[in-house]
């Protein structure tokens, strides 16, 4: 009992540790899983305003990037594979008496490639729609669902209102599915982005370009290439900024993962006070447990044991119930997980608890070590005691 | 110098700081024992004779003076070479047992020997059954010091002194916790032990144990007052045997 009373501390700092680091990798693990949904090897390009001003304009009012600048991402690259220009709005979505709020994206037909989309039924638009400037579009699931019940059939070749604009539907792409904070992919119609710039938005300029690269492995080079064509393009000098914004996902996930890395340190290293209260508690215990067992050691120092095997005794004991408290911290930080994640899949969030091997061994180690560091006071003690007076002790 | 002596104590003086004051608690102690003696070391309280025991013991060391155990000086030797010398060449046996509660005969008896390198953990239950026997406590290998009689505690203190074969058994008042009857049990377990070659130095302040030891030696205010050979060893197995018709 009392050797248990003794572990509880480490116990509950081994819990929490476990407990803390797997909520850490989880969200980490979400967060990406949300912009891999997007598409991780996703890269855009906004404008930016150049500063000379001293004025700072909105996204929405910058207009350097033009549609040349789209063609030679495409024809003077070698990092990029797919690349579109991106118009998007929203309004509603009206057919008959059936209405829904949703965005329509003006964009090229390297956009289902570069976004992950498959086409479901029907057919996309191509480069003549898109010269014709047609009022086409192809619907997300969703839309479909909310619009048409689900009925894919019933959808193609209808007209629905978009912000008052008929347009006709061509065709339907196949889900992508819900992110863990809910952003729905399938929430969307896509257009020819001339339909969209002129017919809809009637602009002049591109707000956005949105392109992949032939591979995650490649991202620095595409972000360099991309920006040495655009500063080319706008015809940029050397010691002009950029007028331009790239920003790589994947540069984006690295970024998040260091941050999710790092909070995920600071939970654990939190959850540690709890561990440093253990530890003390270990002091305490093995403490008193040399003071009553001060007979014992005068005992085995005159039957031979050396003040260095008194000292490892007694250490080992320390390290003992720390390491027996972290193995019931480990399986109870793993239990917990399991009714966390258990709760969290009942609240319908998608969150995931990682336990890490890692965070296990981690958790070993640190118990070893609090173990040796608040038990070698206690253990020094009792090494250093005179057997003659340790004999004499009542 | 005498080559087979176990024990060589030449000129030891020990002194304690108490406060402002040194207490001299032996004052140039010189004497000899040779293999296969039993010696009483006898002295009131305060004549010097736990501090003798002590510095025989390696517990402790002389001020001044040398003391030899088997030829060793542990004046030259470090702390962690007399616990060496404590584990291999002494067997201690104590007033109160001192076994190890919660712990049987059989791991009590072994302990030393886990000090020991040496030993294999097989050899280490080979030589602590063997002991256990040789005191007569076969039967009683498993039990808890707490199942036994306090004259069967100290058979394991003894089994446990002799279980690492010391060339020297040192008994501090070894039968001052006993009834008179169990007195005579041990002190006859530790005649046979001599007759069998046994080295022992019996430390007490009971007059009527001298009686039973070859030789003793009488230590009064830290100086050897007497050193004689005991002219007639009384057999503590026949005063038991007297004790048995008697009753």
């Amino acid at each position: 009992m009392r050797s248990f009373l003794t572990m509880l501390g480490i116990i509950i700092g081994i819990t929490a540790v476990i407990v803390m680091i797997s909520i850490g990798q989880g969200a980490k693990s979400s967060i990406k899983g949300e912009i891999s949904l997007i598409g991780s090897n996703l890269i855009n390009i906004l404008p930016r305003s150049t500063d000379e001003s001293g004025v700072t304009l909105g996204v929405s009012d910058m207009q350097s990037l033009k549609m040349t600048d789209c063609e030679a991402l495409l024809q003077d690259t070698k990092y990029i594979r797919y690349a579109s220009p991106y118009f998007s709005t929203s309004g509603q979505a009206i057919i008959g008496n059936r209405n829904i709020p949703t965005t329509i994206y003006g964009v090229n037909e390297d956009y289902l490639q570069i976004q992950g989309y498959e086409i479901a039924q029907g057919e996309m638009f191509t480069e003549e729609s898109i010269a014709q400037i047609e009022k086409v579009c192809l619907l997300g699931e969703s839309v479909v669902d909310d619009l048409f019940c689900g009925d894919k059939s019933a959808a193609i070749g209808s007209i629905i209102r978009f912000n008052n604009l008929p347009i006709r539907v061509i065709g339907v792409l196949k889900a992508k599915g819900s992110s863990a904070i809910g952003m729905n992919a399938d929430d969307l119609i896509i257009a020819p982005y001339t339909t969209v710039q002129k017919r809809m938005m009637a602009i002049n300029f591109l707000p956005m370009i949105v392109a992949s690269g032939i591979g995650e492995e490649f991202s620095g080079n595409t972000v360099d290439e991309i920006t040495a064509v655009l500063r080319q393009q706008h015809q940029l000098s050397p010691d002009m900024a950029d007028d331009f914004e790239v920003m790589s996902m994947d540069e984006l996930l690295d970024t998040i993962g260091q941050v999710m890395d790092t909070l995920t340190i600071l939970l654990a290293a939190i959850a540690c006070i709890s561990l440093i209260v253990g530890g003390v508690g270990i002091m305490n215990i093995m403490y008193v447990s040399v003071t009553e067992r001060t007979k014992e050691i005068g005992l085995r120092m005159s039957i031979g044991a050396n003040p260095h095997q008194i000292l490892m005794q007694f250490l080992i004991e320390a390290v003992m119930i720390s390491v027996s408290g972290g193995v019931i911290g480990i399986i109870s930080g793993i239990a917990i997980n399991g009714i966390i994640a258990l709760i969290m899949t009942m609240m319908g969030s998608s969150l995931s608890m990682i336990i890490s091997v890692k965070s296990i061994i981690v958790a070993f180690f640190v118990c070893s070590l609090t173990g040796i560091f608040f038990g070698w006071y206690p253990a020094k003690k009792a090494s250093n005691l005179n057997p003659i007076d340790a004999l004499r002790y009542e | 110098m005498n080559s087979s002596s176990i024990i060589r104590v030449e000129a030891v003086c020990k002194n304690f700081q108490v406060g402002d004051e040194i207490v001299k608690a032996l004052k140039k102690v010189s004497f000899s024992i040779m293999a296969g003696e039993f010696v009483t070391l006898m002295g009131s309280s305060g004549s010097g004779k736990s501090t003798l025991l002590n510095i025989l013991g390696c517990l402790d060391t002389p001020t001044s003076g040398d003391y030899y155990l088997d030829e060793i000086s542990v004046k030259t030797i470090d702390k962690n070479q007399r616990a060496t010398l404590r584990n291999r060449k002494i067997g201690f046996v104590f007033q109160s047992y001192n076994l190890l509660p919660k712990t049987t005969a059989l791991e009590n008896v072994e302990m030393p020997l886990f000090y020991n390198p040496t030993v294999s953990s097989s050899e280490r239950k080979k030589r602590a059954m063997e002991v256990l026997d040789l005191v007569g406590l076969s039967e009683r290998m498993y039990h808890h010091s707490n199942q036994m009689s306090g004259g069967q505690q100290q058979r394991v203190a003894i089994a446990r002194a002799l279980v690492n074969n010391p060339v020297l058994i040192l008994a501090d008042e070894a039968t001052g916790n006993l009834d008179s009857r169990t007195s005579y049990e041990i002190l006859s377990l530790f005649q046979n032990l001599h007759k069998q070659g046994r080295t022992i130095v019996f430390v007490t302040h009971n007059p009527e144990i001298a009686s039973f030891s070859q030789r003793n030696i009488v230590l009064k205010d830290g100086h050897i007052v007497d050193d004689r050979m005991n002219p007639q060893v009384q057999s503590a197995a026949d005063v038991l045997a007297s004790l048995s018709i008697e009753e």
